[in-house]
């Protein structure tokens, strides 16, 4: 018999005409593992949700679950909380937001054995103290007294797994589980619910719109879209040969890492747009005396028509840095000279011809959008600003002209933002900063909120425009396999430092900083058959409060030795690749 | 599978809250009425009648709430007595709403030390107990109907100043704030195009709910004998009034209480309902 069959699964609202999730039959045995995948709208969490009788009371649900023999769809609320925490347990998305932040985390694990009454009060510390360990949180008597705010993001994963372990279930549900997390924390966490899973005989539904992370971690899988299932069986054939096209689409969406840059190479006789030398800056941070040192002295330069991406864990100073450029923060030192002018510091400062040359694209579509205006006020109104006086009908030329170079019709202009999904909003921002023709163009994360293939859809338009207008682009991502399509060079950040700076080409063949190794290491890759990093990054990125002294990579570092601990590497030039490690001429990372 | 309503424009969604739409129903008849209802009544509201005193209410001489002490046809009263409670509570409302938007869209929007200055100044108006404060002012400057006004609104505008200093200061860290500054917008504008529009909501909630704030202070003032004069009148000086009068005329009491109490009702409903409407976080139901 199966732990959990699912036949004819449907979930409906009554504000929306289409099912959330229409008659979805799956079914899982014990110890097995099945990822389910889709981009979002999909209808997975509602599936998670209801298997674990999470729905809101206004769900209208019909169809079959049943788990080890038990009838599960409109079950008794007794019933459902008897299974949930010892039979089936989940595991989410944000662990901030799932962990309780008033409870020590061992009153957190403490709570779920004794609420069952599998045990007393001792028993139930014991477990949770020997569960911590079991999860990776070696010194489980302090963490078992800390608060939730007092540990990372990582841990705070690793917490919650935990939590959901420690009733000892069948199943666990895992939403989405390392989404929030930085890359290299995410290879530490998978790793370790691969560990866990091959120890005890758990069964494991994991969620997930990437497909990389299911590649190396289910044995099956099924696919949803737009709430059916398209298909469903051994991960592996279905990544080699996959039988419905939208399966295939999908799995040319996600991007593989060593697949060939989209970008063609960039002439060697382009002027240099941007000049960045020795931009610092710091902030005060509430309730602490010193500064925090968001980016230490750092300088990079742009050329016309190139793609610089800006690549590093989240604090790794990314986003201050481009905020710096931009005159949005006051830099502590440092110059910005664009087209051989020095720029002022702050906005302010700077005058209006200048402001128009840097522009921005977030990564939140819909809060870059002011949402009491239409389209065509968003994307006219710089124009508004730079060209006074332009005339009415010119304008409208103008915003037609530039929402057609972005791929939205004229439709959109009276449109609001919250008409609007993600991709368009997308399309929407990037009008309006390109609408006064900047020369350089700062990307945050402007794909990382986009599905897969929308957010390639979002790239060939950035593409297409740098193609067309020689436009230079500062791209600050985290994600690897993004920045190898579309960049020429990349500049890998820690801790405000740069570690790295290297073409292409060079930094995915022969990245020459460990820490870069250990970036490509961790990055998932979209198929069974490639070797997963067995060996994660351990740690996590320090505090910017307290850097470690010497090299601040160095106590993640795997080949560290006693220079790292007291030098702080200097940047120098190896083959090509400007790199800050002390021993990066002798080290042979290729990847 | 959240509803896209939550980012909809509130007039669009108004239809969509049962209190809003009888609340603004209900609101919309007593004001009909109190507006025209005078001038259609046969009864002046000054006019007395020491034949006709404490008159039940009857369809007889057109006297639908009866008549009070001095023989006054309290249908009249009361509907002018909800004319002045109204007036003095969207007046002082408004005058809550201009002072308070401004300042602490100001203090919101320049942040720091002046920031601090003028919330410190803030603080310390709350530390004044409001009826002393009345009270001296009715001493200093005699009773005056308008004087009301300004005392009420004078009151209320701290708690506006706080609320929308902090909304001011979450929408001057949105992204759309920061992409307008990359536009080369002023500030002026910024201010102008960008968060005033997003502030209307909170602040739309917030004066509904400090229109029965203020009514309730003006009845209480009028209770007091403090606030309007005879033969004019308001809702709480025609309660005060009927109180005398509790065990032989009780409709002298109940009539202007019930209607206070529907307005206030009202109100109060009007501003639950906006501000579930305006909460993203309510947008599943």
């Amino acid at each position: 018999m199966n732990l959990l069959q699912v036949d004819e699964l449907t979930i409906r609202y009554a504000a929306s005409k289409e099912p959330a999730v229409d008659r979805l039959s799956f079914s899982i045995e014990a110890g097995d593992s099945l990822g389910v995948v889709g981009e979002s709208g999909a209808g997975k969490t509602q599936t998670a949700l209801a298997l674990m009788g999470l729905l809101p009371a206004h769900a209208e649900v019909s169809g079959s679950i049943r788990f080890a023999g038990t009838e599960l769809a409109g079950a008794p609320p007794g019933l459902l909380r008897q299974i949930r925490g010892t039979r089936i347990a989940m595991v989410f998305q944000d662990p901030q937001a799932a962990l309780n932040p008033y409870l020590t985390i061992g009153d957190q694990l403490r709570q779920i054995p004794q609420a069952h009454r599998l045990c007393g009060k001792a028993e139930a510390k014991e477990r949770a103290l020997a569960m911590l360990n079991t999860v990776g949180l070696a010194d489980q008597h302090r963490i078992y007294h800390a608060y939730p705010h007092q540990l990372s993001g990582g841990m705070r994963q690793r917490a919650l797994i935990g939590a959901a372990l420690i009733g000892e279930p069948d199943l666990i549900v895992a939403d989405e589980p390392t989404t929030s997390l930085d890359v290299t924390v995410q290879a530490q966490i998978l790793r370790l619910l691969r560990e866990l899973r091959d120890a005890s005989n758990t069964a494991m539904l994991l969620i997930t719109h990437d497909l990389g992370v299911i590649a190396g971690n289910c044995e099956r899988v099924l696919v949803m879209d737009r709430g059916r299932m398209i298909e469903c069986g051994m991960t592996r054939a279905i990544y080699r040969s996959p039988t419905s096209p939208r399966t295939a689409t999908l799995l040319a969406a996600a991007l593989r890492i060593k697949s060939k840059p989209l970008i063609a190479p960039l002439p060697p006789d382009r002027a240099t747009v941007l000049q960045v030398s020795g931009m610092s800056v710091s902030f005060d941070k509430y309730g602490e005396e010193q500064r925090m040192n968001a980016v230490l002295p750092v300088s990079l330069s742009l050329r016309e028509g190139e793609t610089l991406a800006i690549v590093g864990e989240s604090g790794s100073g990314k986003t201050t840095l481009a905020r710096a450029i931009l005159g949005l923060l006051p830099p502590d030192s440092g110059t910005v000279t664009l087209a051989g002018k020095r720029l002022s510091p702050t906005l302010p400062e700077r005058t209006r011809a200048e402001r128009r040359q840097l522009q921005m694209v977030f990564q939140d579509p819909q809060s870059s959008l002011n949402p009491a205006m239409r389209v065509f006020d968003i994307v006219s109104e710089p124009l508004l600003v730079h060209e006074p006086g332009k005339e009415k009908a010119a304008l409208r030329a103008a915003v037609h002209d530039m929402l057609q170079r972005v791929g939205l019709s004229r439709a959109f202009i009276d449109r609001f933002p919250h008409e609007l999904s993600g991709g368009q909003a997308q399309r929407v921002a990037i009008s309006r900063a390109l609408i006064v023709q900047p020369r350089v163009l700062v990307c945050d994360e402007a794909v990382a909120a986009l599905d897969g293939s929308v957010r390639q859809e979002i790239l060939d338009v950035l593409r297409a425009e740098q193609q067309n207008t020689g436009l230079s682009l500062l791209f600050i991502s985290h994600d690897l396999a993004v920045v190898r399509q579309i960049s020429h060079r990349v500049l890998v950040m820690y801790l405000g430092r740069v570690f790295e700076l290297g073409d292409n080409e060079t930094f995915f063949r022969r990245p020459r900083h460990p820490y870069s190794k250990a970036l490509l290491n961790a990055v998932p890759l979209p198929d069974p058959d490639s070797t997963f990093a067995d060996q994660p990054l351990r740690g996590e990125v320090a505090s910017l409060l307290s850097p470690p002294k010497g090299c601040p990579f160095h106590p993640r570092c795997d080949l560290s030795i006693a220079r790292c601990q007291d030098a702080v590497p200097e940047i120098e030039n190896i083959g090509g690749t400007r790199v800050a490690c002390h021993r990066a001429a002798e080290l042979d990372l290729s990847y | 599978m959240n509803a896209p309503s939550a980012s909809q424009p509130l007039w669009q969604r108004l239809g969509e809250s049962r209190p809003v739409k009888i609340s603004l129903l209900l609101l919309f008849l007593i004001l009909t009425l109190s507006l025209a209802g005078p001038y259609v009544s046969p009864h002046h509201f000054a006019a007395t009648d020491f034949d006709g005193r404490f008159i039940r209410p009857t369809v007889d001489g057109f006297h639908f709430f009866g008549t009070d002490d001095l023989g006054r046809d309290l249908f009249t009263r009361t509907l002018l007595g909800v004319r002045v409670t109204l007036l003095v509570a969207v007046v002082a409302s408004l005058v809550s709403l201009g002072i308070g938007v401004l300042y602490g869209a100001t203090a919101g929007l320049i942040g720091g030390k002046v920031d601090a200055l003028m919330m410190r100044a803030v603080d310390a108006l709350y530390a004044l107990p409001f009826v002393f404060f009345v009270i001296l002012l009715m001493t200093v400057f005699e009773r005056n109907f308008w004087l009301i006004f300004i005392a009420i609104g004078a009151i209320n505008w701290l708690d506006m100043a706080r609320i929308v200093r902090g909304e001011t200061i979450s929408l001057k860290h949105r992204a759309f704030v920061d992409a307008a500054r990359l536009s080369g917008l002023s500030a002026a504008r910024i201010l102008w195009r960008h968060i005033t529009p997003n502030l209307l909501g909170v602040v739309l909630v917030y004066v509904t709910l400090t229109i029965p704030q203020a009514i309730l202070v003006e009845s209480f003032l009028s209770f007091l004998g403090l606030g309007v004069q005879e033969p004019q009148t308001s809702l709480g000086a025609l309660v005060n009034n009927g109180v005398g009068y509790m065990e032989h005329a009780p409709w002298v009491l109940i009539v202007p209480a019930a209607v206070l109490a529907v307005i206030l009702f009202c109100f109060n409903f009007l501003g639950d309902g906006l501000r579930d409407l305006t909460d993203p976080k309510n947008s599943a139901q």
